[in-house]
């Protein structure tokens, strides 16, 4: 039932139209990279300070200057740029990337998010996420739908530590995709198998 | 150029008078980019109470960690500190005070100093803990207030470097590099190649010397990476 991790990024790199640009987050959303067809000319975003990531160099290519925000080693593609960070947030900011991909741990229908802190465990910082949730176009969030205790992370309202306040526009999970608006999640597609009861959405 | 005051012999010479208690911001994101030769040359400085202003604060018991270990930081500004164990106990053994800052406030707070803008409204960190104590102010969507982030010392590393101080950086190396040598009183530039003036074409060149009052040749380097993945894995 529901979708794989890999489904999950392929739905997601079906929403992007070409020639867009993209901002992915570490851990899951990253998958979605490999999901993007390259006809799409899609250029993505790395705020560390690089526009046109194209996925992994092979052993000859590595350069230890080469990375993305994850500080993974990467490859650009043809058309590619680099730049400050000012810049960089610039871009995210001023409304000039059109998506950005993040997990989440908890998201409620009014489309707050909470996903860098909880209090009490280990201090780790928001990095980019505070910029990138008020500044791209539209932000996806893409999710396990509940944790691994089985705790709802759809929520009437968020109880961990903001990242943005009212930001998301879209959630997509192994169960479906999801829309929070006027104070609800209005389900956009369901998963095969799954049910609007298996969702337990917050009334 | 050839006796440019800026010129430096190392980078022993280069950061001899840094005292106790000096602001410090430190290029780099993660371990790339960062000034590895002004780094250890500090650490071996008696000097402590150090404010420091760097995104990761060094990572994996690498770079600033160096300076963590001598117990040498009393305030640390960044953004993100995960992957980075000694800076995480020590702020729990409250031996250094932490400012989480979102990275492009940060950036951006970097270049305000530099550029003479006093404070500015962004809203980034709108409705969350980040706002607390800061003014609101509402535009399109409400703001808060940021101030600009001024430091003493800046010590960064560029690929390239000629004896009036204008710098070339080398793929993703440069992102915070360029804003904080605008924004300290003394900027301190490590280089890889020492080229002559003019040998960076001026269409070329990511940073002006202007802003740069100290540049020596480096040496050394390790540009360790902290992840390498290949093509074909995940």
């Amino acid at each position: 039932m529901g979708w794989t991790n890999q489904e999950m990024a392929r739905y997601v790199a079906s929403l992007f139209p070409s020639y867009s640009s993209v901002n992915l987050g570490i851990g899951l959303p990253s998958l979605v990279a490999e999901e993007i067809p390259t006809e799409k000319s899609i250029m993505i975003h790395s705020e560390n300070g690089v526009l046109g990531v194209m996925g992994r160099p092979t052993k000859e290519a590595v350069s230890a200057t080469l990375i993305n925000a994850g500080k993974e080693t990467i490859s650009i593609k043809k058309g590619a740029s680099f730049f400050d960070s000012s810049l960089s947030f610039g871009m995210i900011r001023g409304g000039h990337i059109d998506y950005c991909v993040l997990g989440a741990m908890e998201v409620d229908s009014e489309g707050s998010l909470a996903n860098w802190m909880i209090p009490g465990k280990k201090l780790t910082g928001m990095g980019g996420a505070m910029d990138l949730v008020n500044g791209a176009k539209s932000v996806i969030i893409m999710m396990s739908h509940f944790t691994k205790n089985g705790e709802r992370k759809l929520l009437k309202e968020t109880k961990l530590p903001l990242t943005g306040k009212s930001v998301v526009q879209e959630v997509i999970t192994n169960l479906g995709h999801f829309r929070p608006i006027n104070g609800k999640f209005q389900i956009i597609e369901l998963a095969p198998g799954v049910t609007e009861a298996d969702c337990l959405l917050p009334d | 150029m050839t006796n440019s005051p800026k010129v430096y012999k190392n980078a022993t010479d280069a950061v001899g008078d840094i005292l106790s208690g000096s602001t410090i911001m430190s290029g780099g994101f993660g371990l790339c980019g960062i000034p590895e030769n002004s780094i250890e040359a500090i650490a071996k400085l008696k000097i402590r109470d150090l404010k420091v202003i760097s995104n990761n604060i060094g990572n994996s018991g690498r770079g600033l960690v160096l300076w963590l270990q001598k117990n040498m930081i009393s305030h640390a500004f960044c953004s993100y500190v995960g992957g980075n164990p000694d800076l995480e106990e020590q702020i729990n053994k409250k031996l250094v005070e932490v400012e989480l800052i979102p990275q492009g406030t940060f950036s951006e707070r970097i270049r305000a100093a530099g550029l003479g803008i006093r404070a500015f409204y962004t809203p980034t960190g709108y409705g969350t803990l980040i706002a607390e104590g800061k003014e609101e102010k509402s535009f399109d969507r409400p703001c808060i207030l940021e101030h600009a982030l001024h430091a003493d010392f800046a010590i960064i590393k560029a690929q390239k470097g000629d004896p009036y101080g204008n710098l070339w950086f080398k793929e993703t190396a440069r992102n915070f590099s360029p804003l904080m040598a605008m924004a300290a009183k003394t900027t301190i530039v490590e280089v890889e190649e020492m080229v002559e003036l003019g040998e960076i074409e001026p269409e070329n060149i990511h940073l002006p010397g202007l802003f740069v009052q100290r540049i020596y040749q480096g040496e050394n380097y390790k540009n360790d990476i902290e992840f390498l993945k290949l093509e074909g894995e995940l």
